[in-house]
């Protein structure tokens, strides 16, 4: 296939996942809206019960119900939401008092900058451990992997979060325990302003890394001890072909393809973990938001982040498809 | 107006309030910044829509009351430089203060509060529409004169005119909006002294020194940083990294509570909490078979080592109770004289046997569910402790775990319970926080936080009715009392102990604890000492 031709659909591809992936977000929203339904009590609850114990009036519940639009047949609540959803109005926080897409892009940057630079942490030293490891299975340094492996895999997130606050933060006092940035009179802007949020960053995405380099290193080691025994390899050396060319050019790419899709399944995994992490550094975060809109059922606000984290996670999944092609030509994309 | 001003309560009242503590009579130091915790999050800043605790506590620093409360209960002028109530406590008069501006620089004047009251608090405050119910009238014959007209006596609302209370709206900037979804309800315009700056959501608020404070030379501090922190070992680590340096209301465990104070740098302090005196208590529904036999009740109050449980779930921050008013609401709480019950289970157990519910095969007599409050941790625990209690004298108890809003929707809307475990806030008067507690009228479904026991005694109603109006403290006070007897002898529901909040600070911060309410103090006082 020409080149042009290639991209021409590739962008059908696109187009077409794209298009099956809106059913599947109303789908989501529907299904979530429901289920937080089955849940007892609603945002005016909350909200009355907030207003401690002098609440004494039966009426006010109701007033708040109306005000929020819960007395409103739950068809319809939904209804409502979607047609606005498509005019991309998210809707009111009535817990918050302000737009759900103000609460949102307030929060949003921080669980994307936390789930990148974790992820990026988690894939480059996840690979490079699983291929050191499958240099010589079973030897010293797979061992020590393994080992390391299976502790970063089994230690809960919250305990290695708050290990890691006391002995780099409180012990040898390097870094912040906790926030995303110094709270200065004065913004901080350019270098200073980088520096900072590195700063605040290297404890919670070392966290969250941790957790998910398990994962790739033993996903790494596994496929490429597979690749290296294929018949292609034993054919490349049998050619006379160095070793790091054999290992990368004809084992890791092989290797990759159970690695991309591991990264793209756990694009959803990565999310959860941000909410346990975002609590223990005090990250200000979309998870914390989420797990905030659950216990409080504020439905406009539930609702927009499931949609925009099904969004992501549909997102990531195109961007694994679409490696595929790349590091695997004999996949073609929209075939 | 003395002889009025005596229902409040504690001592008699005083016009102004001198320096009550060492502290404010040493020489305050200008500057610095105070970083403080504040859990959870506060949704918005307006206490008039919102009373939870982190929003008082944050709002409080943006917006001045009419009065403030003192140590002694008295009294203090505010935004309201004098009042005048008068005999038959029908007509209160305030005289605001000259000069006073918003933050934005309009001026605050009386038909700013005639609007905060008639279109913000009894439109949208639950508390204020019932405090403020007997309020006829707001009159301003002038721009520094607020006159209200009560068609009773009403003694309680004499400890709601703070900013906690009664939140007070910049008119110019609400009226003709929709007050609920008003955009300054989440960055408030106040008269405070530290100015809104910015609210970064999930991060921190950031307050900065008002310098047209009307109180001039006031606030020392130039920045007020809180800082939202969700989990509680982080918030320790945050004390001890010098992140922050106060936090209310059990900002961290008991244990690390144990652990900072003998760091050194670090006060943990009792005070500042004497206007919210906190009980903890159990709630049985009447309705349940067996919990509708007083004795059982009272078995169950004799089964629990209230004081053990205390020391174990509460860090010993506490003291048993032995009266549903804390021992705090002087001179309301009637020490002696009530019926009690200690820690017996050989009683309790008796008790059980004599209610007719002997233990059977397998040495329990009847189950029952316990549905403990999910604030977390140390209720929790509580509910467990109670739950291994009553088991020791054969109640079989299935501890019941939820989140809060299922929680409230099964207790105060459907009365779907066995047994709850719960706490409140007394309040600076027993009406606030007590009568909702027994008051068979108070009862109503979908209301959270009143009676829901279905407990009804027409003597105990009557006495809280005559309290109300009552403009004879002695009288009000007998009241009470009978309210106290009649609870401690038919337990309508079982008051455990009453819980000692506790603030942790720096050690260099002062000013702090020269409140009797200390979330709801403007910190207009409050400076870092030299080390």
């Amino acid at each position: 296939m020409s080149s042009a031709g290639q991209s021409r659909s590739l962008l059908r591809y696109v187009a077409r996942r794209v298009l099956l992936a809106i059913p599947l977000i109303l789908g989501i929203i529907a299904f979530n809206f429901f289920l937080l339904q089955l849940a007892p009590g609603d945002l005016a609850d909350v909200v009355a019960s907030e207003q401690g114990g002098a609440a004494a009036d039966a009426g006010y519940v109701q007033e708040l119900r109306k005000a929020f639009g819960l007395d409103l047949p739950i068809l319809l609540q939904l209804w409502t939401y979607l047609k606005n959803v498509a005019t991309l109005d998210f809707g009111f926080s009535h817990r918050y008092g302000i737009a759900v897409t103000e609460l949102i892009t307030a929060r949003l940057g921080g669980t994307l900058l936390l789930a990148a630079t974790s992820l990026v942490i988690a894939v480059i030293l996840g690979t490079v451990l699983g291929l050191l490891a499958a240099r010589r299975p079973g030897g010293v340094i797979d061992s020590v992997v393994s080992i390391l492996a299976t502790l970063a895999y089994s230690a809960p997130l919250f305990w290695v979060g708050l290990m890691l606050i006391v002995f780099f933060g409180v012990y040898l006092q390097w870094l912040p325990t906790g926030g995303m940035q110094e709270v200065t009179k004065v913004p901080l802007q350019g270098l200073a302003l980088l520096i900072d949020r590195l700063h605040h960053l290297i404890l919670p995405a070392t966290t969250l890394a941790l957790f998910f380099m398990a994962i790739y290193a033993r996903m790494t080691r596994a496929s490429m001890i597979e690749a290296m025994s294929q018949d292609y390899i034993r054919t490349a050396r049998a050619k006379g072909l160095r070793d790091r060319r054999i290992i990368f050019r004809h084992g890791f790419r092989n290797a990759l393809l159970p690695l991309v899709t591991m990264i793209g399944l756990q694009a959803g995994t990565l999310l959860g973990g941000s909410v346990v992490v975002e609590t223990v550094f005090a990250w200000p975060g979309m998870g914390r938001l989420a797990f905030e809109a659950v216990s409080n059922r504020d439905l406009n606000l539930l609702l927009s982040i499931m949609l925009l984290s099904s969004f992501v996670v549909v997102a990531v999944n195109l961007v694994v498809d679409i490696l595929y092609a790349w590091l695997d030509p004999r996949i073609e994309v929209g075939a | 107006m003395i002889r009025m001003m005596s229902v409040l309560t504690l001592a008699a009242v005083l016009a102004t309030s001198g320096p009550t503590s060492a502290e404010e009579k040493e020489t305050p130091i200008r500057g610095g910044t105070l970083n403080s915790i504040v859990h959870p999050e506060p949704p918005i800043l307006s206490p008039l829509l919102n009373t939870a605790t982190p929003i008082v506590l944050v709002a409080t620093k943006i917006n001045d009351g009419l009065v403030d409360y003192a140590l002694d209960g008295s009294i203090k002028p505010q935004l309201a430089e004098s009042w005048d109530f008068s005999k038959d406590g029908l007509t209160l008069t305030f005289k605001l203060r000259k000069g006073v501006t918003w933050h934005d620089g309009h001026p605050f004047t009386s038909a700013d509060v005639k609007f905060s009251i008639e279109e913000g608090l009894l439109k949208y405050s639950s508390a204020g529409k019932r405090i403020f119910q007997t309020l006829s009238k707001v009159e301003t014959p002038d721009e520094q004169t607020v006159i209200l007209t009560l068609s009773k006596p009403t003694p309680v609302i004499y400890r709601n005119f703070n900013a906690q209370a009664l939140w007070l709206l910049p008119k110019h900037l609400y009226e003709g909006t929709d007050i609920r979804s008003n955009p300054w309800n989440a960055k408030p315009i106040g008269t405070g002294p530290f100015v809104f700056k910015e609210y970064v959501r999930g991060s921190h608020i950031a307050l900065d020194r008002n310098p047209n404070y009307w109180d001039a030379g006031k606030p020392y501090l130039d920045r007020v940083v809180f800082k939202i922190i969700p989990d509680a070992a982080g918030r320790a680590a945050a004390f001890e990294t010098g992140a922050v340096q106060f936090g209310q209301q059990h900002p961290i465990t008991f244990a690390d509570a144990e652990r900072l104070k003998k760091d050194g740098r670090f006060v943990v302090d009792t005070r500042g909490y004497e206007f919210s005196p906190t009980w903890f208590w159990l709630e049985p529904n009447h309705k349940n078979q067996y919990l509708q036999h007083t004795k059982v009740r009272q078995a169950i109050a004799h089964a629990i080592d209230r004081g053990l449980l205390l020391k174990t779930v509460w860090g010993g921050y506490g003291k048993v109770a032995d009266s549903p008013i804390p021992s705090a609401l002087k001179p309301f709480h009637l020490g002696e004289g009530l019926q009690q019950y200690p820690f017996d289970p050989k009683r309790a157990e008796q008790l059980l046997d004599e209610a007719g519910f002997p233990r059977k095969e397998g040495g329990w007599r009847f189950k029952l569910t316990h549905d403990f409050i999910p604030y977390g941790d140390d209720y929790r625990r509580t509910g467990e402790f109670v739950r291994q209690s009553l088991r020791r004298v054969g109640i079989d108890v299935t501890l019941g775990s939820q989140d809060l809003t299922t929680w409230l929707k099964s207790v105060f809307t459907d009365y779907n319970f066995d047994l709850i475990s719960s706490w409140g806030n007394a309040g600076a008067d027993p009406q606030m926080g007590i009568e909702t507690r027994f008051w068979s009228k108070a009862r109503m479904p979908g209301t959270s936080w009143v009676v829901v026991s279905g407990y009804q005694n027409d003597e105990l109603d009557a006495a809280v009715e005559d309290a109300q109006t009552q403009i004879e403290p002695q009288k009000r006070v007998e009241d009470y009392n009978t309210l106290q007897r009649i609870v401690q002898r038919d337990l309508p529901l079982i008051p455990l102990f009453e819980i000692d909040w506790f603030s942790v600070y720096d050690k260099r911060l002062h000013g702090l604890t020269n409140t009797p309410n200390q979330r709801a103090d403007n910190f207009a006082n409050v400076y870092f000492a030299p080390e």
